[in-house]
């Protein structure tokens, strides 16, 4: 038998012809490149933003459990009985030193129990005067959550027994209490007490951005803390707390603001989230308290991820599938204004198979062209609206290769059909057409 | 003389169906046509010369009768078959032409080759020659648009020796030129034969017609009569 074509060949036919009409291919082509642009660049800023969701939650810890006080929700408003009420004597909600002994006797499966109180005043030093957060807690802190220490120490037992007038400063805090002096020669002084710095730390990695929920914002920057022991904590400030607002005082009897549960091991997470919740639910008539499960949330942002996904790729699947459409409907274009081309070359001995690679590599060579240029672009384009939306993107190394492939099986199955129309003409009446 | 029937055919029917009716374009024809020989084909419109010459050419299948090509049954080949036989064996000159647009001169000489699987870079030379035999050595890189028609229709000529073809088919090459371009075209014709070449070709003119050995004269899709030129 004869020799046939080398498909390089038959490719070079292919591209000869596209690039005879080039803006016609061009044209063709946009719908293959912005739908492969689109898929890859939606996908890596939804990426992008579920990872950062992810950090956030896995800095909570994935075997911890939060639970914070919170505000009841007054019945019938702000005005009335409950108003007045709430203005003469000190309201009081939130866990108490109880509720986080019987979580530690009663849960098996805890690690540590961490409690804290969180208290909003001013610091001072010297002249400055800022507002912050006060955090009274133990120790551990500064391991569960993460703090990296700059300089000096944390808090530790010690200060704790005796109840020491200690505390510990965020970094940001020490820049703008003591711009030109080495904090830890420094006091710091809250109402009418006064602690001796003995570190500074930062947060590391990304920072809880919640602190409070019932509190409100007050307006200071969340990484503006001072840490001082629990129990001096409770020894300055007592349970009862005023809170300035809207111009008018307001008393609350908190507790602890914050526990946190670290269980020994994630997949205890669930099970104990449920019987904290039981045993809190005992011994408070009111919903005074929230519960966060960094686990749960993972799960859920994860299950949303997943969704966006689908959601993501069926747009994507339709994009491409309307480009391929785009395509055939130019191929078939195309093999009617080249019916005269197809007779001539089946005249001069192209098979039908001949005729079909060389209209099929045309589509080819459009969407995979398109499909180059489009993960180009949706490669580029992430990184343009990072810079722009300081948003973060990440480009999966699979959906390019996604994208892509999809491009280039549109290009096959929508080349298919015209294609074979044209190899199926017969040579006379191809001839015969003008 | 008898070099051997290059073309043999026995009992050629060709019925096109229109709907209910029935179109007889060949009503049995027998026909031996020698190798190296020139045979013309004449006849009124629509006495079914096209339509033999499209089933010599392996264009078109029979409907019945048999149809051999130096000795082999072509009659029964499937596509990819005769399309190999159209690539390898046979010449063909249209009346329009049919020279590809886009492609210049030389790439339009080479395309039977491209079908056999030969790289224009591998047999340049060839196709150079055969421009140039047909008097278009200085227009190798033009479009056919670029070309009159007598010019294009001297491309196809290159183009229809290119595979070094068993036999020349032309249906009306010179239809659609002047006398004096389908002169030199006729002229190019008498060279190729000169030089051995079978040539088929169907044809109106008397004039075109007395340059071929034989004439066969075609009625209702029959040969009529024939004529042998004696020179
Ligand atoms: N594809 C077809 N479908 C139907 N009928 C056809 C077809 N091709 C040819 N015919 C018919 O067959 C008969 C012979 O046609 P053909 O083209 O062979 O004539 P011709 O001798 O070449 O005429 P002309 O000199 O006008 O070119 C005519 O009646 C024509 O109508
Ligand atoms: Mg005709």
């Amino acid at each position: 038998m004869r020799a046939s074509v080398p498909f390089r060949r038959i490719v070079q036919l292919g591209i000869k012809s596209l690039l005879l009409h080039k803006l016609r291919s061009i044209l063709t082509m946009l719908g293959i490149i912005f739908g492969v642009c689109s898929v890859i660049a939606m996908l890596a800023i939804g990426e992008g933003a579920s990872y950062e969701a992810q950090q956030a939650i896995k800095q909570q810890g994935s075997a911890n459990i939060i639970i914070r006080s919170v505000k009841p929700a007054e019945g019938g408003g702000s005005s009335g009985s409950s108003g007045s009420s709430s203005r003469s004597s000190a309201s009081e909600y939130g866990i108490t030193y109880k509720d986080a002994g019987r979580i530690q006797e009663t849960l098996p499966g805890i690690r540590r129990v961490l409690a804290a109180r969180i208290i909003r005043d001013e610091v001072r030093a010297g002249q400055v005067a800022f507002p912050c957060q006060i955090i009274g807690t133990h120790p551990i802190y500064q391991e569960i959550n993460r703090l990296q220490v700059v300089r000096g120490r944390f808090l530790g037992t010690i200060d704790e027994t005796y109840m020491n007038n200690v505390g510990v400063i965020t970094a940001s805090l020490a820049e703008r209490l003591f711009p030109s002096t080495d904090p830890l020669t420094q006091q710091v002084k809250v109402g009418a007490d006064y602690y001796q710095v003995i570190g500074i730390v930062r947060e590391r990695g990304i920072e809880q951005k919640r602190t409070q929920s019932g509190g409100g914002n007050e307006g200071q920057p969340l990484d503006s803390n001072l840490y001082i022991p629990l129990s001096t904590a409770r020894s300055r400030f007592g349970e009862t707390l005023i809170r300035r607002s809207a111009g008018s005082f307001q008393a609350e009897r908190v507790q602890l603001h914050q526990l946190t549960v670290q269980m020994d091991a994630p997949d205890l997470v669930e099970s104990a989230a449920d019987q904290i919740n039981a045993i809190l639910v005992k011994f408070h008539e009111k919903k005074d308290y929230e519960m966060i499960v960094p686990l749960l949330l993972l799960k859920q942002a994860e299950e949303a991820k997943r969704r966006s996904n689908i959601v993501l790729g069926s747009i994507a699947a339709i994009s491409l599938i309307v480009g391929g459409i785009g395509i055939m409907n130019i191929m078939l274009a195309t093999v009617t204004e080249r019916t005269r081309e197809i007779g001539i070359r089946r005249a001069l001995g192209a098979r039908k198979r001949d005729i079909v690679t060389q209209f099929l590599v045309e589509t080819v060579v459009l969407s995979v062209g398109g499909g180059l240029i489009g993960v180009v672009l949706g490669i580029i384009l992430p990184f343009v609206v990072t810079a722009i939306w300081e948003m973060k993107a990440i480009i999966t190394w699979w959906s390019p290769l996604l994208a892509f492939g999809i491009s280039a099986l549109v290009g096959v199955v929508f080349g298919l059909y015209p294609a074979s129309r044209a190899a199926e003409l017969s040579p006379i009446e191809a001839l015969r057409r003008d | 003389m008898s070099r051997g029937a290059i073309i043999r055919i026995r009992g050629l029917t060709k019925v096109f169906k229109m709907g209910d009716s029935e179109v007889h374009a060949l009503a049995g024809v027998d026909l031996d046509i020698e190798e190296g020989s020139y045979v013309a084909i004449m006849g009124p419109s629509g006495s079914g010369k096209s339509t033999m010459l499209n089933i010599l050419g392996c264009l078109d299948r029979p409907t019945a009768g048999t149809y051999h090509i130096g000795g082999k049954d072509v009659t029964h080949l499937d596509d990819d078959e005769l399309s190999s036989v159209r690539g390898e064996r046979i010449g063909f000159i249209f009346q329009s032409y049919n020279l590809i647009d886009q492609l210049t001169v030389l790439e339009n000489i080479h395309v039977p080759l491209f079908y056999q699987g030969k790289d224009l870079v591998d047999c340049a030379e060839h196709c150079e020659e055969l421009a140039k035999l047909v008097g278009l050595g200085q227009r190798l890189d033009h479009r056919p648009k670029q070309l009159s028609g007598g010019q294009q229709q001297r491309v196809a000529i290159a183009r229809s020796l290119v595979n070094d073809p068993l036999m020349i088919l032309g249906d009306e090459p010179t239809g659609n030129l002047d006398s004096k371009t389908g002169a030199e075209v006729l002229d190019l014709m008498d060279r190729l034969h000169a030089a051995g070449k079978t040539i088929v070709m169907v044809t109106h003119g008397d004039e075109v017609a007395k340059r071929a050995q034989r004439i066969i004269h075609m009625k209702d899709g029959a040969i009529d009569r024939e004529v042998v030129n004696r020179r």
